[in-house]
């Protein structure tokens, strides 16, 4: 949940990044870090294995600007994505107020992807939250790669409730800063819907 | 929702910074923060300068998380308690009240027995202190600063 406070006047926000291993949620990351501000980020950690696989998470805290006199930050977690991680994985989602999930457009990835929303949404539910009441967006990566499946595929299998999606190639940074402001943007939008129906 | 809104006020923080600053004498302490459970720094006292408290931050809450987890699957509530010795600096973490994390970050002119102790006091104060936060929190017409907020004044954060 987000974190609101009067004293500092900062609105703090937690996005976590979720996806099958290898479909470039560190990438999304990385690509954020390396085009955003010094002094709009802090710094990025990774929790990876010594074969740059990510055991635990990646965090990289940003300011997004000010809102009537109050801080906008978000940070950012990934998950790990490997299958058998996923104890790792429900921790990550704790506290959780939007979700990004970054698939990999190869077709050989096709069931990765299924299993890995299925898991997002089994994971979120055992935390007490529904993934369609979430701010979600969904981002198709690798799209630069020969053997992709189509858009429509994809957001056929994915995409079901037609969240917003976001074709990118997170390598070069297509779509990633999209797919970010997109998700913040709901995130911020649930907030003042939650505080004018308290 | 899973967890409740965290929220900060004056009044509140005031009363957290006094106990975490006294936390710091007591102790001999190098630094000493809080941190909720997912990762936000609440607050921070001590050598601050020094330390990337925000990194810190989140890398406590997922410690704990991890930890959480591990007493989970031994069927323990939690292990509310954890000591990491380095050869200079050592790290000293409470659960407070299963909702905030106290660090206590300190060398050789303090000891883990004068931590724990002074951690112990700090602990109850805070607790006491989180209880009624929450109260507040969850009292109708708690304002909110997103109540007065346009789609609008969204729309300009990310207009580049």
């Amino acid at each position: 949940m987000s974190f609101i406070n009067y004293m500092a006047r900062e609105i703090n926000c937690k996005l976590v990044y979720y996806g099958p291993g290898l479909c470039g949620k560190t990438t999304n990351l990385q690509y954020i870090y390396e085009r955003t501000n010094p002094e709009a980020k802090g710094k990025m950690i990774s929790l990876a294995t010594e074969t740059e696989r990510t055991l635990f998470f990646d965090f990289l805290p940003l300011s997004l600007g000010e809102i009537r006199g109050f801080k906008t930050r978000f940070h950012l977690y990934t998950v790990p994505g490997q299958v058998f991680y996923d104890a790792s994985r429900k921790l990550i989602l704790k506290g959780v107020d939007g979700v990004v999930f970054v698939a990999d457009s190869q077709v050989e990835r096709t069931e990765a992807n299924l299993e890995s929303v299925e898991n997002l949404r089994t994971n979120l539910a055992e935390q007490g939250y529904l993934l369609d009441k979430l701010p979600y967006v969904v981002q198709y990566n690798k799209r630069d790669l020969p053997n992709v499946a189509s858009v429509d595929e994809l957001r056929g299998m994915l995409n079901p409730t037609n969240v917003p999606d976001f074709e990118a190639v997170a390598r070069t940074g297509i779509g990633v800063f999209d797919t970010l402001k997109q998700v913040a943007k709901l995130v911020l939008t649930e907030l003042k819907k939650g505080s004018s129906s308290a | 929702m899973a967890s409740p809104q965290m929220v900060m006020y004056e009044e509140e923080f005031n009363q957290i910074q006094t106990v975490v600053d006294r936390l710091v004498r007591d102790a001999n302490a190098k630094v000493v923060f809080i941190v909720d459970k997912n990762g936000q720094l609440i607050a921070a006292a001590g050598d601050i300068e020094n330390v990337d408290t925000t990194s810190l931050a989140s890398l406590t809450a997922g410690n704990i998380a991890a930890t959480g987890g591990m007493a989970k699957l031994l069927k323990e509530n939690e292990f509310a308690t954890q000591f990491h010795e380095g050869e200079k600096a050592n790290i000293h973490i409470q659960l407070v009240g299963n909702r905030v994390i106290l660090v206590v970050i300190f060398d050789a002119r303090s000891s883990l027995g004068l931590v724990r102790l002074r951690v112990k006091k700090a602990s109850e104060e805070l607790n006491h202190i989180f209880e009624s936060l929450l109260k507040k929190v969850h009292e109708p017409g708690a304002d909110s600063p997103f109540a007065e907020i346009t789609d609008e004044d969204i729309d300009n954060l990310f207009n580049d």
